[in-house]
Order: C-alpha cells, then sequence, then structure tokens
C-alpha cells in the first residue's frame, strides 16, 4: 500500500509534485459511493483530473490509487487501456475524427487529410502552439450524418474538407 | 442535432410503434417527466407493481422479445436464469448503452429523445429481476444522451419512481448512469463488467454467466437500451400484442429499429415491423441508392455481420432469415456500399477497426487482427503475394467462432470471409502474378 502522502513528492512529467486539488479529492470520493467498490471510480477519478489537467500526470496515478485504495498499477492499467484518457499531455482541443466504416464511404480519407494538411500534424500529434490534437475514434453514433468527428465533447456532424475552416474558428 | 427519424411513415402511434411514437407525436424529444405522463409515461411502473417479478419475467418471455443488441438472445428466458426469492441477495441490472458498432445510431436516438421511457424500461425490468441497483453503462462521447438521462432520473426520483418503496410497493431501486472512456471491446458483456467495476475492459469466461455471476459477482442482467425500451409497452399491451407487430412478415415479435448509412439518398432511422425487407427500407423509405451509383453490397446489421448482395434484398430483415442467409442481422442498422467502392479498401478499413480495437487479451485476435490488416493493405496495394488469399481463408477459420475469447474476433471475420466469397476476382487482382504487379 502507498502512504497517503506518497503522491506529494511525486514529480510530474513537467516537473511539478503532483496534489490533488481540495476538490478533485471530494468528486472522487464522491464518485466512490456508486460503487459497491471504490476500484470503480478508476474511470471517473482519471477523467476528474483530466478534465483539469487536460491530460493524466504520473503523479495522479498514485494520488488517484491512494484515494481509492488500490495499486498505482491497476490505475495505470486502466488508464492506458481506455482511449479517451490521455496520458500524454494534448492540447487545448482534442479532435476525434470517427475512421469507422460510414464514414470512410462518405469521405473520412479527405477530411482527415485535410485536417492533418491544415493543423500541419500527423494523427496523435498536437499542434506547437498547444491548440490541436488531431486523433482517430471509433464510430460516434452519428453514421446517417457522416462524416463525423467530435472536438472536445461536442459532435459535429457532416463535416466535410470545405467546411474545417469555420469549424476550426470555434476553438481558440 | 436531431435525427432523421420515421421519414415518410404515416399513423405513428402507441399500437403501432412502441418505441418511438412519443417523439414522433411530440416532434421533438419528450424529457420533461410530465409530457411523457401524459403520454402513458409510467403507466407500466404502475401496473408493474401490483404483479409479481415473475409474472413480469413470463410476459416477456411469451411476448419472445429478443435482444437487440446483437446477438438476439430471447431477453425472457435469460431474465428467468437469475436467481430469484428471499435469499438471492444483491443483484444487478444494467444497460449496454456502450453503442459503437460502426454503423449503429438507434441507442443514441431512444436516450436522447426519450431519456424518460429508458428510465421506465429499467426501473420496470429491474422490479422483474429483482435488482435493487441499476446500471446505464453509456459511452462517455454520448453528452447529450448522459445529460438528459441524469435530468430524467432525478425528476424521477422526485416524483417516487426511484429510490425507497416505489409507488408503495415496498421496491428500492437506485439507477446510475456509469460513464465509459473509450474502446469498443466494452460493448461486450463480460467486458463491460469489467469496466463497470473500474478494471481493464478484458472479457470474463463463461460460464460462469453473469446471470449467475456478474457485476462485483453478483447475479446481473445486461441488456441492450432498445431490448430495454420494449418492455413497459409489452407490459401495457400484452405479449400477443407485441407478437401481432411484425405483420406476419417475420416469426419474430415486435417493431425493429431499422436504419440507413452510407451511400443511400435519405440516411436516418425507422420504427418497422420486424421482417420489413431491406429492399422496403432502402428504396421506399431511403429512397434508393444516392445520385449516380449501383449497390455493390450492403451490411445488414454493423461492421461485424457478413455482407449481403442484391440477391438478399427481399429476405425478412430477421434474426433468423438473415442468420440463414450467411450473415447476421446484428443491430438491423445497414450500411450501404455502391458500386464506385473499391471492396478492398472497405475490407481494409473495417480490419484496421478491429484491429486497433482488439482487447489483446488472445493470441489469435491480437496477433490474427494486425496480420489481416497487413495482407488486405498488400492486396489493397496490388502487392499482394501468392498464398496471400489462401493465408486470409486461413485467418477467418483461425479467428471463428470458438477459437478465441470472446466474439470480436469472429465478428472481424464475417465481412472478410463473406468478401472472399462475394468478390474473388477483385482479391485475385491484389495478387502479383510471376511477378508483374497487377
Ligand atoms: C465485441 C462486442 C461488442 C459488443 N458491443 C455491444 C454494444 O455496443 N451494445 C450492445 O447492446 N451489445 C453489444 N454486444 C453484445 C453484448 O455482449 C450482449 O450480448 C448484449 O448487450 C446483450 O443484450 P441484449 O440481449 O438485450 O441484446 C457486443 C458484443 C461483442 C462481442
Ligand atoms: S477475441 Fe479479441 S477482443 Fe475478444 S478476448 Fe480475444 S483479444 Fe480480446
Ligand atoms: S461510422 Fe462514423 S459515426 Fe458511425
Amino acid at each position: 500500500m502507498l502512504t497517503a502522502n506518497s503522491s506529494q513528492t511525486i514529480a510530474t512529467d513537467r516537473g511539478a509534485p503532483f496534489v490533488l486539488t481540495a476538490s478533485e479529492r471530494e468528486s472522487i470520493e464522491h464518485a466512490m459511493h456508486h460503487y459497491a467498490d471504490p476500484r470503480a471510480a478508476t474511470i471517473d477519478a482519471l477523467k476528474i483530473v483530466q478534465a483539469n489537467h487536460r491530460w493524466v500526470p504520473d503523479g495522479a496515478i498514485t494520488a488517484i490509487a491512494d484515494v481509492l485504495g488500490v495499486s498505482a498499477a491497476d490505475v495505470e492499467g486502466v488508464a492506458t487501456f481506455y482511449n479517451r484518457i490521455y496520458r500524454k499531455p494534448v492540447g487545448r482541443h482534442v479532435i476525434a475524427v470517427c475512421d469507422s466504416t460510414s464514414c470512410f464511404l462518405m469521405g473520412f480519407d479527405q477530411l482527415y487529410g485535410a485536417l492533418q494538411q491544415k493543423l500541419a500534424i500527423s494523427p496523435g500529434q498536437t499542434t506547437p502552439d498547444d491548440r490541436f490534437t488531431l486523433l482517430p475514434i471509433v464510430c460516434l453514433g452519428a453514421c446517417d450524418k457522416a462524416p463525423v468527428l467530435m472536438i472536445n465533447d461536442t459532435t459535429h456532424f457532416n463535416v466535410t474538407a470545405e467546411n474545417i475552416d469555420s469549424l476550426l474558428e470555434q476553438y481558440k | 442535432m436531431t435525427s432523421n427519424v420515421n421519414i415518410g411513415l404515416t399513423n405513428v402511434g402507441p399500437e403501432t410503434h412502441p418505441l418511438t411514437w412519443r417523439y414522433t407525436k411530440a416532434g421533438k424529444a419528450v424529457v420533461e417527466i410530465k409530457e411523457y405522463e401524459a403520454m402513458e409515461g409510467y403507466a407500466a411502473l404502475k401496473k408493474a407493481v401490483t404483479m409479481q417479478p415473475t409474472d413480469i419475467q413470463a410476459q416477456v418471455k411469451a411476448a419472445n422479445l429478443r435482444g437487440r443488441g446483437g446477438a438476439g438472445f430471447p431477453t425472457g428466458v435469460k431474465w428467468s436464469l437469475i436467481p430469484m426469492g428471499a435469499d438471492a441477495g444483491q443483484k444487478y441490472l444494467v444497460c449496454n448503452a456502450d453503442e459503437m458498432e460502426p454503423g449503429t445510431f438507434k441507442d443514441r436516438m431512444l436516450m436522447e429523445e426519450l431519456p424518460h421511457q429508458m428510465v421506465e424500461s429499467m426501473v420496470l425490468a429491474a422490479y422483474a429481476i429483482g435488482a435493487t441497483k441499476g446500471y446505464i453503462f453509456l459511452r462517455g462521447e454520448y453528452v447529450l444522451a448522459g445529460e438528459r438521462l441524469n435530468a430524467a432520473i432525478d425528476q424521477a426520483k422526485a416524483a417516487g419512481y426511484i429510490g425507497e418503496n416505489i409507488l408503495g410497493s415496498g421496491f428500492n431501486f437506485e439507477l446510475h448512469v456509469h460513464l465509459g472512456a473509450g474502446r469498443y471491446i466494452c460493448g461486450e458483456e463480460t467486458a463491460l463488467i469489467n469496466c463497470l467495476e473500474g478494471r481493464r475492459a478484458n472479457p470474463r469466461t463463461k460460464p460462469p454467466f453473469p446471470q449467475q455471476a456478474g457485476a462485483w459477482g453478483r447475479p446481473t442482467i445486461v441488456n441492450n437500451v432498445e431490448t430495454l425500451m420494449n418492455v413497459p409497452a409489452i407490459l401495457l399491451r400484452g405479449a400477443d400484442w407485441f407478437k401481432g407487430l411484425s405483420q406476419g412478415k417475420s416469426t419474430d415479435s415486435g417493431t425493429k429499429m431499422y436504419g440507413i448509412s452510407g451511400k443511400a439518398k435519405i440516411t436516418g432511422l425507422w420504427e418497422l415491423p420486424i421482417g420489413t425487407s431491406c429492399r422496403e427500407l432502402l428504396y421506399t423509405l431511403g429512397g434508393g441508392m444516392a445520385d449516380g451509383l449501383g449497390l455493390m453490397c450492403w451490411l445488414p446489421g454493423g461492421a461485424s455481420t457478413d455482407f449481403l448482395m442484391d440477391e438478399h434484398l427481399d429476405l425478412p430483415m430477421d434474426f433468423d432469415t438473415i442468420a440463414k442467409a450467411g450473415s447476421r442481422m446484428g443491430t438491423a442498422l445497414i450500411t450501404v456500399i455502391d458500386d464506385k467502392q473499391n471492396i478492398l479498401s472497405v475490407v481494409r478499413n473495417l480490419e484496421q477497426f478491429f484491429s486497433r480495437e482488439s482487447c489483446g487479451w488472445c493470441t489469435p485476435c491480437r496477433d490474427g487482427l494486425p496480420w489481416t490488416v497487413k495482407l488486405m493493405e498488400s492486396i489493397e496495394a496490388g502487392e499482394g503475394q501468392e498464398g496471400d488469399i489462401e493465408t486470409l481463408h486461413q485467418l477467418t477459420r483461425f479467428l471463428g467462432p470458438g477459437k478465441t475469447f470472446c466474439a470480436h474476433a469472429p465478428g472481424a471475420m464475417e465481412p472478410l470471409q463473406s468478401a472472399l466469397k462475394f468478390f474473388p476476382e477483385e482479391f485475385k487482382k491484389g495478387i502479383v502474378q510471376k511477378g508483374i504487379k497487377a
């Protein structure tokens, strides 16, 4: 078992020690009450941290493990399994482009290509100004309005290479 | 943005469209509890709490409701396998709202537009199986559905439909929306339970089945959104009425959410008698193929179903008929592929999806799917080697049913094996013949 204080001494990738804020800790403890076992709040906890930091720094893994009473290895195992949890820094806005069947049929390749060209990055990368990260994602459940992408928590429908400029302008 | 729902259908009502009539009648989402109550809302729950739980199970069984998550397992049979009685202990009801099957967008619509119908269905099903705690396992990307479900749960609590001693019945029930964090495999019911417990979403061995030992080792029923949302109407109108909804088009019961995506003129969702043919769906409601395009093939219900052709257009879209035709109805939302597509690219795209989404637990799937993608990429580029097609055939067997830990890999093989069957010439064209690139 890790001690309650261990999280405070572990440096993050960015050099500063990681400490959960009081409100993060409170949110995690609240999430635990929904389940028979605190472990079940692991994903909630990772999302709570990610909502404040955009990604999940190393120190947060141990800090979350402490609160939930599970091993840091288990928290890391969960953090690395799910594609919507980021274990590397991402930009201010994450663009997730659906690359599944219906979007593929309706012009995903052109859209993805145009985004890469416009942002001058490859999938998985972040623009140098930290504004956008570009990622692929599975079917977003809006295949009748393909091609589809998400920016942060908002889904955009019928997105084409022609209308990406005005779309990206909404995200500074 | 609202989906295209029931475009072109007339006379949509409770007698014929148990899933969507409220939405179509209101012409918008039914999010307020008062609106929902004014349209028979929570009437089924009020009736249910006067009945014995096992009688509700029997009625769902008699109605022959089959699971709408893709496999078509009879819901009443599943429910009857859960231990009942005073000593059964803690049980759980989990709604599978992790919809990620490529080409599928029905559960999103049902939850966004009819959140109270989802909530009522959960309370009712929980009562029938004696579960005091329920989870809606919602994919994290469905933000609007999450907001509306949580608002509906709050309203239902305030109205006494959730909580302690519901409607004076002595039945207690808590409902929580659990948000996922991605990965297609979470939709597999035992992987979903692992995810709910805060673990990596690797599937579990079966047996034991979740009905015996599911969430936290307790008896658990996992059902799809659409499956559950049929239950209130079955209870209100009876099993015989539900059976009659197919209008003689099928021996299956009820209506089904059918949908179209891909290269049709009109894409969207329709609630139709189960057993409606693809021709009626695509050419009458979907307006046919998009301008200037012909039909090459179609997927009947998601990425993990075998391609079907022109010759299958008139088959009733129900579980048994589509299975007999060599495919699966799956989610029954068809993906329409036009004759200007390269089938090799389409299959490659499908296999890339399955390869990336493999959970990595068992070797045939973890290694076989990336291999499949590599072979498809080289054949697509006209650089396939002699023997590659035979290897693909072999992979469809090595990754087939019973060879892997869960149904993910067999699902991945369905579009591949049917493409090999229907388009052998296209594959041959991608093989380097005597050193000459195609
Ligand atoms: C790889 C894989 C993914 C699945 N994804 C889903 C899904 O997203 N939604 C769903 O309802 N069922 C999904 N299923 C089926 C579930 O395992 C399960 O059969 C279903 O939720 C049972 O509910 P039903 O009987 O009401 O259909 C998936 C199965 C597999 C093998
Ligand atoms: S078949 Fe694939 S998804 Fe299923 S357990 Fe094996 S590796 Fe995981
Ligand atoms: S395939 Fe892109 S939203 Fe479904």
